[in-house]
């Protein structure tokens, strides 16, 4: 291999661990008065999509104030997670409703 | 006397739990009538904390009974409408309605922080009478498999509407 070859493969493969691993969509389910599931592990650029599968009005509200999220019923809402750290949300109108996302770096 | 001595016993009935005066079993359409009007009692109650109520949070709380207490009984009408199923009125209804109208008014000779009180007590016990009525009656006696599901995604709002109404009542004190 020639050295302007074997540079071009290293350069190529520095971009390639600078792709970082494809963010994913994780899917939360709103039923019945219920978050499902109540904790989710997520990765900073991942999104949380929330599906509404009730007949009443919810909310996706976070208590530290990163994202309020109005989720009418039968629709669907999402956010990008932007930092780390573990947050928990609730439902403004249903307070009960409460879950947990665990965001890594 | 007749009348009167089953009189007494349904206002005996009424104070522990919700009179379920029928001897025999509900029929669907009786059925169908008396959770609507339960969720009626419920909207009328919270109109009038709207009203009256002074805690932002009691205000709150009621504007979420309307919201969702409306949303649900639309779904029953549309089932109702659906099934082809007229609601039937019937004696549980009747003295669903009568205690409602005497706690209506028993509540609007109260004010302020009285009111606040009277009303959030009120929302808790109504909502464990009701969701008791559920649990050990109506979705037992419901014939028609959706009106039972209806009945079942009912109950589950309305305990989730006992729980925030307990919290709500735990941070007045």
């Amino acid at each position: 291999m020639t050295p302007e070859r074997r540079g071009a493969l290293a350069a190529l493969s520095l971009v390639a661990a600078c792709v970082p691993a494809r963010a994913a969509t994780i899917q939360v389910t709103m039923q019945n008065m219920d978050i499902s599931p109540a904790i989710v592990a997520a990765k900073v650029g991942d999104t949380i999509e929330w599906t509404n599968k009730d007949v009443l009005m919810h909310s996706a509200t976070a208590r530290n104030g990163d994202f309020d999220v109005n989720l009418p019923p039968k629709q669907t809402g999402s956010i990008v997670l932007k930092k780390a750290g573990s947050v928990d949300y609730y439902c403004r109108y249903h307070p009960n409703m409460k879950a947990t996302i665990d965001v890594a770096p | 006397m007749f009348v009167r001595s089953s009189a007494a016993l349904a206002v005996i009935c009424l104070s522990s739990s919700i009179a379920l005066a029928q001897a025999t079993k509900l029929t669907d359409p009786q059925i169908a009538h008396i959770a609507y009007t339960a969720g009626e009692i419920d909207i009328k109650a919270a109109k009038q904390a709207l009203d009256k109520a002074s805690s932002k949070q009691v205000k709150q709380f009621a504007q979420d009974m309307v919201r969702d207490h409306e949303a649900v009984n639309k779904q029953a009408l549309d089932l109702v409408k659906k099934l082809k199923v007229t609601p039937e009125d019937n004696d549980t209804s009747k003295a669903l309605s009568k205690q409602a109208s005497e706690k209506l008014a028993e509540l609007d000779k109260l004010k302020g922080a009285a009111f606040d009180k009277a009303y959030v007590e009120n929302e808790v016990a109504y909502h464990k009478t009701v969701n008791n009525a559920l649990e050990t009656q109506l979705i037992p006696s419901a014939s028609n498999a959706e009106l039972k599901g209806l009945l079942q995604t009912g109950l589950k709002i309305f305990q989730g509407h006992e729980q925030h109404a307990e919290h709500v009542e735990a941070e007045l004190k």
